[in-house]
């Protein structure tokens, strides 16, 4: 189909403002400062991660070409994102040709709207659920509630999330928050029938499950699922899992329908000998998955008979229009950057306030929704939540870049966040540095306040206004009774300085001396 | 004229590619494919790594010639105390010979729930990856709708040593896409209570692999 020409391109527009689960109600910094006190929380992701993190190791270390598959997944993913437009169209095309149905959603909203009516369509008022994060990203399972569909979330951790009314805190563990006790307890009180002796064994508890889940798939007539990898050259979608749980979805009902964002296409069948690799490893730390699912269109006699795959924009064109951003489009959500991340291990997924935490979430969430769709928006905190330290980098499987999209993300903040007092008094700070009377002179008066400021400890725990920022989450050391400028200018100054000439004219044919650099640097220090 | 969803999405990323411009500057060079592709190794050496693989998974693994097919199938199905076994449509009838059980074959218009009457099921299997130890199903007559290998709490499945190739690359060559296509590794398993892993979610609980070594 060609497209109309209208001009200028525009800039795609965001995931809506108060739709999704992409926005938390509070900054990350007053999240996590609450979610730090829980000590179970801190517990449980410690231990998780640094399990899952060495089990990651140990498999990719394995793999001799283990670099080059991470060069081909990069590549993959930026020329797909250079070819979107076709390898969608391609995509549809070979979809619709093996008997499917494609739907296009600009949010998720309409993607709700969407899978609502073909979910009604089929006449239940029940629908089963694989994990997806796309679907929890456009609140599916909420919008369902609200017009009388009830989702039943079929993997283990979404399952123990749904149940306990609760939230998902990381991309491939949803539950990582929760310790079997806790989980007994919800099973307890929330499985229809179940035996009230249940006890916290972990094959118990998948037991318990089993058994509460295994009616619904052979009865629930229709599925709910994501992908993992579209390919364009083919038509085949596929989906990658343990438990089985996915197979029973992709399987058992009548109508499947898959809500897959635009990002996820692949252009060739080849590529998954790239991700198949990749993705396990990564993720959970395996050579492989146990299961992982592949089909195209509808099959006679085998599966289900009808397919619905919805397209899913919502703020991803947003992204792709940003020259670095759209890196965040890459992300497989292995959650390998997750599980070494030393903000995410401490703080916990839900300080994020979005679906998708840790390093990842922290530039796709304000890629997707944007930074400053409201006063003091949430989201505008995300760029910050890390110590760019780059080990989220060094594990990325397609080599996504994170903390220079943080920084970029950072900088596009400050660029945005208009006139505000910090602004006005950066500003004034400039017109002083460039004057040495005037900086002499507000130095002095900085030191004398700081002083009175900092009291008997010598720290200032609290700045005033507008620099409260800088004090929110460290103390400042009061300063010095004397500058280095006028120390600089002093006798005293004026005597190193000597000191120091002199040294340089002793060793004055310009040889470097390499036998006691430490010694004479540190003499002048002091 | 209002758009459509269609429309407006595509012409949203038209816009956005015109806006950031293709990413690296020039269309850029082919995909570096330098990982290892077109592995080959010796039969004993690609056997020793599947089975390594799968005894890690904590599959069953049995090794037999091909000559002693039904003897191998009938005591996997004996040892676990299978009474009602299903095959699929295809599968080669002397398979199951030496086996004293129930076979029901496997037929479109039964309903997939019924399957659950099943103690195992029986099915050949279309390409093995030895280094991860993975068997994938296309549902080939032999290997049979993917319901049937799902269902059951038992899965026996008969492993050729020439349809096992050693990586990733090889195996999703010998792949028809068209095909419904199910990569198994092991039972299935679940990590999800405190990382630790549980055997036996939803998928059979017990996976049995018959490799035949001269076939």
């Amino acid at each position: 189909m060609s497209s109309t020409f209208l001009g200028m391109p525009a800039t795609p527009p965001r995931s809506p403002f108060g739709t999704g689960n992409l926005r938390g109600e509070r900054k990350f910094p007053k999240a996590a400062h609450d979610e730090l006190r829980n000590e179970q929380l801190r517990r449980n992701l410690r231990k998780a991660t640094h399990s899952i993190r060495a089990k990651r190791l140990a498999v990719t270390s394995e793999l001799p070409d283990w670099e080059r598959l991470r060069d081909a997944g990069s590549a993959i993913k930026a020329d797909t994102m250079n070819r979107l437009p076709e390898l969608l169209e391609q995509l549809e095309r070979k979809v619709t040709e093996h008997g499917g149905t494609v739907h296009w959603a600009r949010d998720g909203v309409e993607a709700n709207e969407i899978v609502t009516r073909l979910v009604k369509e089929t006449g239940s008022d029940e629908v089963i659920k694989v994990k997806s994060m796309a679907t929890q990203e456009t609140g599916l399972n909420e919008h369902l509630e609200s017009q009388g569909v009830t989702a039943y979330e079929t993997d283990l951790a979404e399952l123990i999330v749904q149940l306990a009314h609760d939230k998902p805190s990381h991309i491939l563990v949803p539950a990582i928050h929760r310790n079997r006790d806790e989980i007994r307890d919800i099973f307890r009180s929330a499985i229809p029938g179940v035996d009230p002796r249940l006890d916290s064994v972990p094959a118990h508890l998948a037991a318990a499950a089993r058994a509460y889940l295994r009616e619904k798939f052979m009865s629930v007539p229709v599925a709910v699922s994501g992908a993992n990898f579209g390919i364009a050259e083919t038509g085949t979608l596929s989906v990658v899992e343990s438990e089985g749980n996915g197979r029973m979805c992709l399987t058992m009902p009548k109508t499947l329908i898959t809500v897959m964002g635009i990002e996820k296409v692949l252009p060739r069948y080849q590529d998954l000998e790239v991700f198949l690799q990749l993705l396990p490893r990564s993720s959970t730390g395996e050579r492989m998955n146990p299961y992982t699912s592949m089909w195209t269109g509808v099959v006679p006699g085998d599966g289900p008979q009808e397919f619905h795959l919805v397209l899913l924009d919502n703020g991803r064109t947003a992204a792709l229009a940003d020259r670095i951003g759209r890196q965040a489009l890459h992300c497989i959500r292995c959650s390998a950057c997750l599980n070494v991340c030393p903000v995410y291990e401490r703080a916990g997924g839900h300080a994020y306030g979005s679906t998708y935490p840790g390093p990842i979430g922290a530039v796709l969430t304000p890629q997707l929704a944007g930074m400053d769709a409201a006063k003091n928006d949430p989201n505008s905190s995300l760029p910050y939540a890390s110590s760019l330290c780059g080990a989220c980098f060094d594990a990325c499987p397609v080599k996504i870049d994170i903390p220079s999209l943080l920084v970029e993300l950072r900088h596009q903040h400050t660029e945005q966040a208009g006139t505000t007092a910090e602004k006005l008094a950066m500003k004034a700070a400039a017109t002083v540095m460039t004057r040495p009377g005037l900086f002499t002179a507000a130095q002095k008066a900085a030191g004398t306040g700081g002083r009175v400021l900092a009291g008997r400890d010598r720290k200032i725990s609290r700045l005033p206004a507008p620099f409260d920022g800088w004090t929110d989450t460290r103390d400042l050391p009061a300063p010095p009774r004397r500058t280095f400028r006028s120390w600089l200018a002093s006798a005293e100054g004026e005597a190193a300085l000597r000191s120091a000439a002199e040294e340089g004219a002793r060793l004055g044919d310009g040889a470097v001396r390499h036998d006691a650099p430490h010694e004479s640097h540190e003499e002048g220090n002091r | 004229m209002t758009a459509t969803a269609r429309e407006t999405v595509l012409g949203r990323i038209r816009d956005a590619l015109a806006l950031s411009g293709p990413v690296p500057d020039a269309a850029g060079p082919a995909v570096p494919r330098a990982y290892r592709t077109g592995r080959t190794l010796p039969d004993h050496e690609r056997l020793e790594l599947l089975v390594d693989r799968l005894v890690d998974y904590r599959a069953t693994v049995r090794t037999c010639t091909a000559a002693r097919t039904c003897e191998e199938i009938a005591e996997a199905l004996r040892e676990r105390g299978a009474r009602r076994v299903g095959v699929p449509a295809g599968l080669d009838e002397a398979w199951l010979a030496g086996y004293d059980g129930e076979v029901r074959r496997d037929f479109a218009d039964l309903p997939a729930p019924r399957l659950a009457e099943l103690d195992g099921v029986v099915t050949a299997s279309a390409v093995t990856c030895a280094e991860t130890g993975t068997i994938f199903l296309d549902g080939s007559p032999d290997q049979g709708r993917r319901a049937l290998s799902l269902v059951p709490d038992l899965h026996v499945c008969v492993v050729d040593l020439s349809s096992v190739v050693v990586g990733v690359p090889e195996a999703v060559a010998r792949l028809v896409p068209e095909r419904p296509t199910t990569l198994i590794s092991g039972p299935s398993a679940t990590s999800d209570i405190e990382l630790e892993r549980v055997e036996g979610v939803h998928g059979p609980r017990t996976l049995v692999v018959v490799i035949r070594t001269d076939a």
